[in-house]
């Protein structure tokens, strides 16, 4: 034996190499007849890399622009703010600073449209001086954002005056000041669309703060100082040299730095974010891609055969088309790179309402770099899969078309790709996510996800073959039953088009947990307007203009601020130097609005210590502490609690800790005093009522407010509005983003149609020629997508409902009801795209003659 | 005489279930330099099977096969490949062009594998022989049975193989292209002074090769002398 290998080697046969130039050669000229075809296959990823090019070129151009435009966020080149008027400290320490300074009190309050009656909680900004310093305050018109300052006028968000129908020269009424409204409010420093739904801002001028008398004791008006310095002033150094005054007046601070590594860090957040959505999307293309490739492969198996039987080794037959797969996934990569270009200049109209900066579109050569590597990448990467079938087909079917390669061997390679495709997912994500144990959760999430899609699309599609009734018609059971045609791609059909479903259909539900749960937690005997910052001494006159409207008083709250000055003897300075108290800083930082009384409220329930109801003069009080307020803070049941009472210090004793529902329109305390300790303190209060209807509420708002400017009202309405408005900004970037998933699972679609082409010319030629009318076999077409669209559907509904009930169950702790219309009309939306798309595309099978295919077969 | 293919105790035999199906049992001969035969036998006889092993397509179960003095048995997948494209031509029942490669790319393949150099001439002047210089650039679905037939032959003597495997030449083809195709594949053959291996039933045209081994049921029921001169 040993003999003949000897004499093999020595007879000059050894390896002729790869002879890589034929290879490509061969790749090239195999392709001729499959480039569109080939361009079909990764025509799958195209939308992938083009979500992910977009995406990364608007993240490139955000950094660019908040890089550019840093300045005009933060509109100075300083801004100092605090919770306290300022005290001849700060103004000696902000007259110091030197450079041009303007002041703005901020503070919520409802406004009137005197002319439509119309009432609104906003925040009002009382300005005085020239800021912003950098960029504008953008009105309409443009002389507003200046002429404002010196008159008796305001200038109101453009979306506020739009839903209350108010116009330029109108007047709004702000407190006890009418003030025409001089202008609408496009675009101040740093807002963004979202902002301004949570609430709308109205700028006036300072000076006619006071007159408004909204400046009353209790009223919590952050005060915020803009600064602007000579631009030789190295702001950094100025700051750090003051920042011990800063932190000893609880003031903070932000310069151009901090606030462009703020937004900078926020927007990163939101790009990773959507690259990820937009991966998903190409992993769906990536598996149409495997699915594909491999029906083209089954095709070339003769191809490969003779090539064998001619001498080609199963290595060189493998690279051939590696490298044909390789040059498809090249092309695809480009086109969808140069996609993503185009989708990248809808991208800052998408996000409009979450940007800070006004985004330009240049081209970003590394993002479609970038896009461009991926694609290549991840073509070859999944096409491996079905490309390495080559190495097994034997040169003997070439000779014997019923010859097929023994059963499935283990393939070692196979392995090796799968774990190239997992470590591929997970380092992706882990560029994205600069974290491993998110990579490798997010990785997971997605494996998991793609299997229980995969089980379920089988499942389903095991469920409809075996129980479809057999009485149906024959129309019907065929369309059925095209659906188990081989090769075709049925299974990844639904699952790419099923998890974009399940994407859009899980937003619905969150949206609608989330409005019920507020519904839910406003029963018909539930408080559903809350009235703040009432004066003790308007407290009566309130409760009486309640009465007076025929609505009962549920419950009246005090409230008393107060900031934290000690725990345990430990200030805010020695907190922060020794970390190891286990005390936050923010602790210290923040004020508290506390309560006081002597029993739990229904949505509070006791978890620690013992309760105080009332102060028993022996022993410091014991008050009790949210739960989580104290995990997170690092305060313990029996620590002492020093309290800063508006000037007087006051020590209590953590004595117990309560789990608080926070959700539902009614008032919760992170801090709940005992009685007979705060009931002389400064304070105000909230009551709570309920309004039978929008049409009372908004009369009693308009005497409300005609009456006693300084109280704000949050009714349920408003709360349902805001959040709605929120739900429907945020969920159009996320149903743009799942768009992505379903149309590359309508492309997937056509490919496969195209892909079959030939078999379904074949079958409809078959039934023409059977006595099939053009008819009947357009109803089978139909049917054949319309079971594919269904099966989708359904298959995304269902993931959709699991996640609902999950979320609904363990994160919003609430009931879950199925907005049964929505999901009707998502699964109506889904089969009719199917349809349309498979018939467009089958459209060239259905008009060509019997006679004209039996030829050309022939 | 110098034996170029030679076959001892060749079993062929596969698995189907929990049974052993022997498609070719104990099959001895051997074949001369330049000689032609033909391997004939009813349909299931096992003739493709002997082609296949003989063409280092397939591997025996049992006994050796040896091609130009090299057992095949023991040599791997790639070192197969060499032989083939180095020793061995092939002609198809149903053609087996590659449809998405030209007639003269078809021919060239096998020279291009084995890395020569201005190939195209050779090509085209066996394409010419075969009398298709005018379709050189047409598709295999571009040529009708004959012709792609006649692009097999070129392909098959485009690299001056030391033995050619015949399965059926004229399979798929009618009477009068049959018997030009025939006549073209020995004229080719005789020219070249090749060895001919050709698998068939149809017994007029075993008859006018050398030697005819008939096979039955897996086994060689009789080796005689053809008609051919």
């Amino acid at each position: 034996m040993n003999h003949h290998t000897n004499s093999f080697n020595k007879s000059g046969m050894r390896d002729r190499g790869y002879n890589f130039p034929w290879l490509l050669q061969m790749a090239w000229r195999d392709s001729r007849h499959s480039r569109p075809r080939l361009f079909l296959f990764i025509s799958s990823v195209i939308l992938g890399i083009a979500a992910l090019v977009a995406i990364y070129s608007l993240g490139n151009n955000l950094h660019n622009e908040i890089e550019q435009q840093a300045a005009e966020l933060l509109g100075a080149d300083l801004e100092i703010s605090g919770n306290q008027p300022s005290t001849p400290e700060i103004r000696e320490m902000l007259d110091s600073l030197g450079g041009q300074r303007s002041s703005q009190q901020s503070f919520a309050s409802m406004i009137l449209f005197t002319k439509t009656g119309g009432t609104r909680l906003t925040e009002i900004r009382a300005l005085k001086g020239a800021f912003p310093y950098y960029g504008t305050l953008e009105t309409e018109p443009a002389s507003a954002g200046q002429s404002f300052r010196n008159k008796q006028e305001a200038l109101v968000d453009e979306t506020l005056m739009l839903q209350y129908g108010a116009h330029i020269g109108d007047s709004v009424k702000i407190g006890s000041v009418s003030f025409a409204i001089a202008g609408k409010l496009i675009l101040a420093p740093g807002q963004t669309g979202l902002s301004a739904s949570v609430a709308p801002v109205v700028y006036i001028p300072l000076q006619y703060m006071p007159q408004t008398d909204l400046a009353q004791k209790g009223s919590r008006i952050s005060y915020r100082y803009f600064i602007r310095f000579n631009p030789s002033t190295n702001v950094e150094e100025l700051v750090s040299r003051i920042k011990p005054q800063l932190e000893a007046n609880n003031l903070r601070y932000e310069t151009i730095q901090s606030r462009k590594e703020d937004t900078g860090r926020s927007f990163t957040d939101l790009t990773r974010f959507l690259s990820l959505v937009g991966f998903i999307a190409l992993l769906l293309g990536c598996t149409g891609v495997a699915s594909a490739v491999h029906v083209y492969i089954k095709e070339k198996v003769n191809s490969i055969a003779i090539l064998r039987c001619l001498g080609v080794k199963s290595s060189q037959a493998f690279l051939i088309f590696l490298l044909q797969i390789a040059g498809a996934g090249c092309m695809g990569a480009i086109a969808g790179a140069a996609l993503g270009v185009v989708i990248q200049q809808m991208l800052p109209i998408v996000l409009k309402d979450l940007l800070p900066v006004k985004i330009s579109t240049p081209v970003s050569w590394t993002a479609a770099g970038q896009g461009i590597i991926l694609g290549i990448v991840v073509s070859i990467l999944f096409a491996l899969l079905p490309l390495l079938s080559i190495r097994k087909v034997s040169p003997l079917s070439a000779i014997r078309i019923s010859y097929e390669t023994s059963g499935r061997q283990k393939d070692l390679l196979r392995w090796i790709i799968y774990i190239l495709i997992a470590l591929f997912v997970f380092g992706f994500t882990l560029i994205q996510l600069h974290n491993w144990q998110r990579a490798l959760s997010f990785s997971l999430y997605i494996a998991v996800s793609l299997l229980a899609l995969t089980a379920l699309a089988h499942t389903l599609m095991w469920m409809v073959h075996k129980y479809f009734p057999s009485s149906w018609s024959y129309l019907w059971r065929q369309g059925l039953a095209n659906l188990y045609r081989p090769n075709n791609q049925t299974a990844i059909l639904i699952i790419s088009i099923g998890l974009g479903t399940a994407l859009i259909c899980t937003l619905i539900f969150v949206q609608s947990i989330l409005l019920n749960r507020i519904n839910m937690s406003t029963g018909a005997h539930q408080p559903n307007i809350v009235l703040f910052d009432i004066q003790d001494k308007q407290e009566a006159a309130i409760m009486n203009l309640v009465r007076d409207f025929n609505m009962p008083v549920k419950e009246t709250v005090p409230i008393v601020n107060m900031r934290l000055e000690e725990v345990n003897g430990i200030n805010a300075e020695e907190a922060k130097k020794d970390t190891s108290k286990g005390l936050s800083y923010w602790l210290f930082s923040r004020e508290y609005r506390v309560t006081y009384r002597d029993s739990l409220t229904p949505s509070e329930k006791l978890t620690a210590g013992k309760w105080q109801g009332e102060a028993s003069g022996n022993g410091l009080p014991l008050i009790s502490l949210e739960k989580n307020f104290a995990r997170r803070s690092g305060v313990h049941l029996g620590d002492t609690l020093t309290f800063n009472v508006q000037g007087a210090l006051m020590q209590t004793i953590a004595g117990s800790l309560r789990d608080v529902n926070w959700s539902g329109i009614q008032t919760n305390f992170l801090v709940v005093f005992p009685k007979g300790v705060l009931e002389d303190a400064p304070k105000f209060k909230v009551l709570l009522t309920r309004v039978p209807s929008q049409e009372i509420s908004a009369k009693f708002q308009q005497a409300m407010v005609k009456q006693y400017p300084n109280v704000s009202i949050i009714d349920l309405g408003l709360v349902l509005h805001v959040l709605n408005d929120i739900m429907s900004k945020i969920s159009f970037v996320i149903r743009f983003m799942a768009g992505f998933s379903i149309v590359t699972g309508l492309v997937v679609l056509i490919s496969s149609v195209l892909i079959s082409k030939y078999q379904r010319l074949q079958e409809s030629v078959l039934l023409r020629t059977l006595g099939g009318s053009r008819k009947q076999i357009f109803i089978i077409t139909t049917l054949e997508y319309f079971f594919l669209g269904a099966l989708a559907a359904f298959t995304g509904i269902l993931l959709a409902l699991i996640a609902g009930y999950g979320l609904a169950y363990f994160v919003f702790d609430t009931e879950f009801t199925p907005p049964l219309l929505y999901i009707l009309l998502l699964f109506v939306l889904v089969c009719l795209l199917t349809v349309v798309t498979g018939l467009v595309n089958s459209n060239g099978i259905l008009n060509r003659s019997p006679l004209e295919v039996l030829r050309t077969t022939g | 005489m110098d034996t170029i293919l030679k076959l001892t105790n060749v079993s062929k035999t596969y698995k189907s279930g929990d049974r052993e199906l022997t498609v070719l049992d104990n099959l001895n001969f051997s074949v001369e330099r330049a000689s032609i035969i033909s391997i004939v036998g009813p349909s299931g006889s096992g003739k493709t099977t002997l082609l296949g092993l003989c063409a280092g397509l397939d591997r025996a179960s049992a006994g050796t096969v040896e091609l130009q003095h090299k057992t095949l048995n023991i040599l791997n997948e790639d070192q197969l490949a060499i032989i083939r494209n180095k020793y061995v031509g092939f002609i198809f029942q149903n053609f087996q062009l590659i449809p998405t490669l030209t007639a003269l790319e078809n021919v060239m393949v096998p020279l291009e594998l084995r890395g020569e150099k201005k190939i195209k001439d050779r090509a085209m002047a066996l394409l010419e022989k075969v009398g298709l210089t005018n379709r050189i650039h047409h598709y295999p679905l571009q040529l009708s049975g004959g012709e792609q037939q006649r692009v097999s032959i070129a392909r098959a003597f485009s690299s001056n193989p030391i033995i050619l495997f015949a399965d059926e030449p004229t399979g798929n083809l009618d009477a009068d292209t049959s018997s030009i195709i025939v006549q073209l594949l020995f004229d080719l053959n005789s020219e070249a002074g090749t060895t001919l291996v050709l698998v068939t039933h149809d017994r007029e045209l075993s008859a006018k090769t050398q030697r005819i081994l008939e096979l039955k049921g897996g086994r060689i029921i009789s080796d005689s002398q053809g008609l051919h001169e």
